[in-house]
């Protein structure tokens, strides 16, 4: 028999309903539709997590969704279907996962949606357990949520989990004890074990249960753009948030405080991809981790540097858009979006109240960024889509026409790193010579920025060594980057160059000329 | 002994099941007493500079605000108890790094503590500050004296030798980073009793440092862990200044304090591996072997002695690693800066000592033309003879030669460096370079006194047992050593053993958990608390069946007489009832170990612990970027009581190593502020760093000295195997640059290992 999905319990729910903190944050927990009440619009969800639920098997590793942690699953109720998330807790706003159905590791024993695990253990945790995979534990809980999360959205589905997307899964989860080796042992081993599906026929009337809500006013969640825009008129002071993987640390590390906070994530409008015949259009609440696979989709060669872009809980929380306005110098996506010659839409809600209209304007992403972290964007507008074009046919070595795309990160540690630089380009070659070219680097300007001198130095030029050498001598100079601690102004300018080396080498199709995107293993003599 | 039913099997940490599901408890975890504080710390951001005031006008205003304790709160000594007694509790008239507590501010929660410190104003003079070793060197400031260790005559050595080199570089210091951060929580008693809950690797100390600070006697202070997060080192005397501030904090209010640093805060304020530079001349003749060396290291200790001096001298000690320096001069500065205090980590000081006899070795290889290997073998440790070291110790279980031969044989260390040479010639971008390193590292504490420990074997009437040591938990897996050990002395069943919380009201006086001595030392303590309640059940059984004690075997969970098998519980209930005492102490110290600290001769060590590593790697000379492609380790691990333990340890210090050398980089600004200071900039490595030919095999002998289950000490030794990879980086970039000379610091980031092959040294501005 299906478990019941019980009665709402509201916990010190008040009479004061007009109280922004009397509006209950609903999750679906073991089961249940669990209220918890009085949570302020900055409180994380981690805080909910462990102080006021007293899941303490949820760990705080650096409050900066570096470590993993923290790392929890989220369920949530798309378009009928049910989506898994990992994603990280301590940077988490608690009320964005209004509505969601939440698992931490002690959850998987306990939960009655899980039967086959539950009042036993997961095949998560047993493959863990007989891999020595836990030494001092702390990390244990967050790496048994991102395997839950490949789990279900890998293993159930009747995926094989290799070496290389465990690696890839697991690279948002640091461990200090283990080397990691059995860790991925684990990962590769819990299909063998016997199957723990979740009930997702008693998961889903819990989930509309818990996602209808009240009105929050200091924690708005739209379902539409146009309320998403009315309430940014409303409200220009609120905080607008996505995925909250920066602004969660205004919270944990500056101690900021929001008057409001205007989430976009339930915006149906901006949930989608759209596709076009001459371009695709993400909107403001579609993933890093969703929109980097439509990407990857059209330009298969961009796969490994969406996957080095943060660990996958951040990029299954974090959103494009978030990433574009937040307007950091070293994010990776301008630099590729720009080169891709992507163009952003804001949008605003002109005229008064519900009388009003939607109003537009559309730019090319480059021209969005005025100075360190100030951008375009008006107290009344909201970045809602960004306009991707489609790749042409892609340019092989022994070809003469074709477009060339490569995308280059460089930094300390391959995975889960911020750029030292990161350099994209995109060539449209007619025989044999460089029509049209664009270039955007990060890491070496105030903001992400194209770079136009490099641009022309390979326009209308042949695709040859002469022209590369030239193009190379020409981006070092196009700019000053600073000297910091992820590397030195001379070593950005150095690698800048040679990276357009690398791009000319990859083009002529030299063998080993790719930096370790591919697949080197060790010589067998 | 009974036949080891436990022993030398692969069980599981004895808290895996719970960390799976996560019901393991860590400090903060606890349930939170009520009325219990939250504190937060205020921090120098300055290097060096007279303080002049704090204002706490602000942060005492903001809501949930409810004290701040700073240096006129301390009750007893302002100056820390360690023992070289240089550390102010919390800085009082000058500060001397970025990131030196001054005091901290207690909440009703957390974040608002956090907040409220931002909020505190803090008016520093600054004072120009020493932030290199070489500018402390310069100017003569150091914590603890120079130490010069001398064997024949290095100068008149090197100057009659056919080739010598001169070589320079540095080797960074590396963060912890355990994922447990720091934490204390201190909770008033009766009668000015006191109960700190401390993430520590060594609860005797902060008992200790409580009781001074509070001026109490230690009797008046009781320090428990049941387990840490991680401790590398780290919580060995840095946990003991939270437990200090918060048990202050405690006493000022009467309140409990619990105090949890920010990840950030335990970055600035606690202290980190020490960095080293070195400058060295080697003489060699033709065949690479040395002939003289003359190596100075200067150590970057931070503002205070700390652990820095035994530091230092185990740097020394294993500054031959495997190989007979027959006449040397080691020069040894205890540099004072104005940055954190520098610390123990994982392999305390050892690595430092043995990276730069393993860079020489490459060096001289590569001068000469030779494979690294031939110079590495070339210059051995003998068995009968050059078999002592430089420190007057005689080697007597040396398995070098073998063991080295073996890994080389299966790795296929020839035929692949011949593969990579041919590999190398046809790739114009991606270089791979290999090595073969090995590791001898000396276990025991080098300061004789703490190579002691106690334990306590409780049977209960039930025949369920419980052991108490004077050991941590960070991970290693020493309380499930530990039980494997109990359970096979007393022959019951592994899951009738638990081992409990440390707790300095059980057992005195413990030495840290450190030197990789945990199991050596508490694991014998417990096995002695054992046999002695085994000797008292078999003379009651002997006195029932009328036989020899020597006759009564207990296995299974049974006890077995020539007359009658009994169940284990059976006999306990019957000798309870027949007033036998169940419970016992233990007490172990390691014999033969003697030294002198003014010398630096003697024996430190009971044993060596050997181990070597074959490490390929690529390195990308348009980018610097590099990968570690595999790794073949043969570790000497003697008899293993848990192999599935032990190869996590190997594993997991190999990597850790590797970090350590590749991509963690600690970066302190001119100002003297660290700037990397989260998982943000400080990068350990992470899953897609690890290769996935990673293999571990275990030396087959036991402990030639008489150890607990003739197993070795596993914690700290492989953390050097993964000089191989320095080492194999360094090979790569000779291969690419084809020059004899390869000057690069470590760790060997991207951006080093492009310097290097471009010829430039470290970074360029």
């Amino acid at each position: 028999m299906l478990p019941q999905p019980k009665a709402t319990k509201l916990k010190t729910m008040k009479s004061n309903a007009d109280h922004p903190l009397e509006h209950p944050l609903r999750l679906v927990h073991r089961g249940q539709v669990v209220n918890v009440a009085h949570v302020p619009p900055t409180r994380t969800l981690l805080q909910v997590l462990r102080d006021d639920m007293g899941l303490h098997s949820v760990k705080e590793g650096c409050a900066e969704g570096d470590c993993g942690a923290c790392t929890v699953v989220l369920g949530e109720l798309r378009e009928g279907e049910v989506t898994y998330k990992a994603v990280n807790s301590c940077i988490r706003l608690a009320h964005s996962a209004h509505g969601q159905a939440v698992w931490t590791a002690q959850d998987l024993a306990l939960d009655p949606l899980m039967p086959a695990a539950c009042g036993k253990s997961h095949p998560v945790q047993d493959a863990l357990v007989h891999n020595h995979a836990s030494q001092c534990g702390f990390c244990t809980p967050g790496f048994a949520m991102s395997m839950l999360g490949m789990y279900l959205n890998r293993v159930l589905p009747g995926q094989t989990v290799d070496r290389a997307t465990a690696q890839a899964d697991l690279s948002g989860n640091l461990c200090r004890c283990t080397g990691y080796r059995p860790l991925l042992d684990a990962a590769q081993q819990m299909a063998a074990y016997p199957q723990a599906p979740v009930n997702e026929a008693a998961l889903k009337p819990l989930l509309k249960t818990a996602s209808q809500h009240p009105h929050n006013p200091a924690y708005l969640r739209p379902t539409s753009a146009q309320a998403a825009l009315q309430a940014r008129a409303k409200h220009p002071k609120a905080q607008v948030v996505a995925g909250c993987t920066d602004v969660g640390l205004w919270v944990t590390k500056q101690h900021r405080q929001f008057a409001g906070v205007l989430d976009l994530t339930q915006v149906r409008d901006w949930q989608q991809i759209e596709g076009y015949p001459h371009h695709i259009a993400i909107g403001a609440a579609v993933t890093l981790q969703e929109a980097f696979e439509a990407l990857a989709a059209d330009r298969p060669q961009i796969k490994r540097f969406t996957e080095r872009y943060a660990g996958l809980p951040i990029r299954n929380s974090g959103t494009l858009a978030g990433n574009i306005a937040n307007g950091s110098p070293i994010g990776d996506s301008m630099p590729l979006l720009m080169a891709l010659g992507a163009h952003i839409v804001l949008m605003n809600w002109a005229g008064r109240g519900s009388k009003g209209s939607v109003k537009w304007r559309e730019m090319p992403l480059e021209d969005f960024y005025i100075a360190y972290r100030k951008t375009q964007l008006q107290p009344n507008e909201l970045l809602a889509w960004v306009k991707v074009p489609r790749a042409l046919p892609a340019y092989h070595a022994g070809h003469h026409s074709g477009q060339w795309m490569r995308a280059y990160k460089i930094s300390k540690r391959h995975d889960d790193d911020i750029s030292a630089v990161c350099l994209a380009l995109q060539l449209d070659i007619d025989n044999g010579q460089v029509v049209k070219a664009r270039v955007g680097a990060g890491g070496v300007a105030a903001t992400p920025a194209r770079a136009r001198r490099t641009e022309a130095a390979l326009q209308g030029q042949p695709w040859n060594a002469d022209t590369v050498l030239a193009a190379m001598h020409t981006l070092r100079e196009e700019f000053s980057p600073l000297s910091d601690m992820r590397a030195s102004a001379a070593y950005r300018r150095l690698v800048l160059g040679n990276l357009l080396w690398r791009t000319w080498l990859e083009s002529q199709g030299e063998a080993h000329t790719q930096t370790f995107e591919m697949d080197l293993t060790e010589v067998q003599p | 002994m009974n036949a080891p039913t436990a022993c030398g099997q692969g069980l599981p940490h004895d808290s895996a099941h719970a960390q799976v599901q996560g019901l393991a408890t860590y400090i903060d975890d606890m349930p939170t007493l009520q009325g219990t504080l939250h504190a937060a710390p205020i921090v120098s951001r300055v290097a060096h500079g007279r303080l002049l005031g704090v204002d706490t006008q602000a942060a005492l205003a903001m809501p949930g605000v409810v004290d701040v304790v700073l240096a006129c709160d301390i009750p007893g000594d302002p100056v820390l108890a360690a023992f070289a007694h240089d550390e102010p509790i919390f800085a009082q008239d000058h500060v001397y790094f970025a990131g030196q507590v001054i005091g901290l501010v207690l909440a009703h929660d957390h974040p608002t503590a956090l907040a409220a410190a931002q909020a505190v104003q803090v008016r520093i003079d600054t004072l120009p500050a020493l932030l290199t070793p070489q500018a402390a060197h310069a100017a003569q400031s150091y914590v603890l004296p120079p130490v010069h260790v001398k064997r024949g005559n290095a100068e008149q050595a090197l100057a009659q030798a056919p080739h010598r080199l001169q070589g320079h570089f540095e080797v960074g210091g590396q963060e912890h980073f355990y994922l447990e951060g720091q934490i204390a929580y201190a909770i008033p008693q009766e009668q000015n009793q006191w109960l700190i809950h401390s993430g520590t690797q060594h609860p005797g100390e902060v008992q200790h440092w409580v009781a001074h600070a509070l001026g109490l006697h230690n009797h008046q202070v009781r320090v428990e862990c049941r387990r840490m997060g991680g401790g590398f080192g780290g919580k060995e005397t840095q946990a003991g200044h939270l437990a200090v501030w918060a048990a202050i904090a405690a006493h000022k209010t009467g309140k409990p304090v619990k105090l949890r640093l920010d990840r950030d805060d335990d970055f600035v304020i606690t202290g980190k591996r020490h960095p080293f530079e070195y400058d060295y001349t080697v003489g060699f003749d033709d065949t690479g072997l040395l002939q003289g060396l003359d190596l100075t290291m200067l150590v970057n200790c931070g503002f205070s002695a700390d652990l820095s001096g035994p530091v230092a001298d185990r740097a020394i000690f294993h500054a031959d690693n495997a190989y007979f320096l027959e006449d040397v001069a080691i020069h040894s500065y205890r540099c004072k800066t104005h940055t954190q205090s520098h610390t123990a980590f994982r392999g305390f000081g050892g690595p430092q000592g043995m990276i730069v006899i393993e860079t020489i070795m490459g060096d001289v290889a590569r001068h000469l033309g030779l494979d690294p290997l031939d110079v590495r073998l070339r210059n051995l440790y003998g068995t009968t003879s050059r078999h002592v070291t430089h420190y007057q110790m005689t080697i007597e279980d040396n398995i070098l030669q073998p063991l080295i031969t073996q890994l080389a044989q299966d790795a296929r260390y020839r035929e692949r460096r011949a593969a990579i040479a041919q590999w190398n010639a046809t790739s114009p971008v991606i270089k791979r370079g290999l090595a073969l390193t090995p590791v001898k590292f000396g276990i025991s504490f080098t300061a004789t006194l703490f190579n002691q420990a106690g334990a306590l074997v409780h049977v209960y009437t039930d025949g369920s047992v419980m052991v108490n040591h004077g050991g941590t938990e960070m991970g290693q897996g020493l309380h499930t050593k530990v039980a494997q050990v109990v359970a096979d002395e007393l022959g019951v069943p592994f899951d009738r053993v638990m081992v409990t919380a440390s707790d300095t009201a059980r057992v005195p006086n413990a030495s840290a958990t450190a030197a990789s001595s945990g199991t050596d030392l508490n694991g014998r303590a417990a096995q002695f608390a054992a046999r002695n309640i085994r000797s008292n059940l078999a003379a009651f059984v002997c006195g029932l069946d009328g036989c020899g004690a020597g006759e009564v075997e207990f296995r299974h969970g049974q006890v077995f007489t020539p007359k009658t098998t009994r169940s284990f519980n059976d006999v306990v209930g019957m000798a309870y009832a027949n007033r036998i005492q169940l419970w016992s102490d233990g007490f172990y110290r390691t014999p033969k170990i003697h030294y002198d600290k003014t010398t630096l001769t003697g024996r430190p060590f009971y044993y060596f612990a050997y181990g070597a590593a074959c490490t390929e790697v690529a390195i990308d000379t348009l980018t610097g970027e590099n990968r570690v492609l595999a790794v073949d380790i043969l570790h000497d691990v003697g008899h293993s009581i848990n192999p599935a333990l032990d190869i996590g340890q190997i594993e997991g210090g190999f990597v850790q190593g590797m970090g350590w050398l590749t991509t963690e980089e600690l970066v302190w600004n001119d100002q003297g502020k660290l700037t990397t200071h989260a998982p943000s900039t400080y990068k350990i490595p992470a899953t897609s760093d690890v290769p996935e030919h990673f293999k571990v095999a275990l030396w087959p002998e036991p402990n030639r000295e008489d150890n607990v289950f003739g197993s070795k000490a596993v914690g700290e030794p492989p953390f050097m195997l993964a000089i191989s990879v320095w080492e194999a980086m360094r090979d790569a970039v000779a291969q690419a640059t084809g020059h004899q000379q390869v000057q690069m610091n470590a760790p060997a980031t991207a951006e080093r290992v492009l310097m290097a092959v471009c010829g430039a040294s470290a970074r360029a501005d």
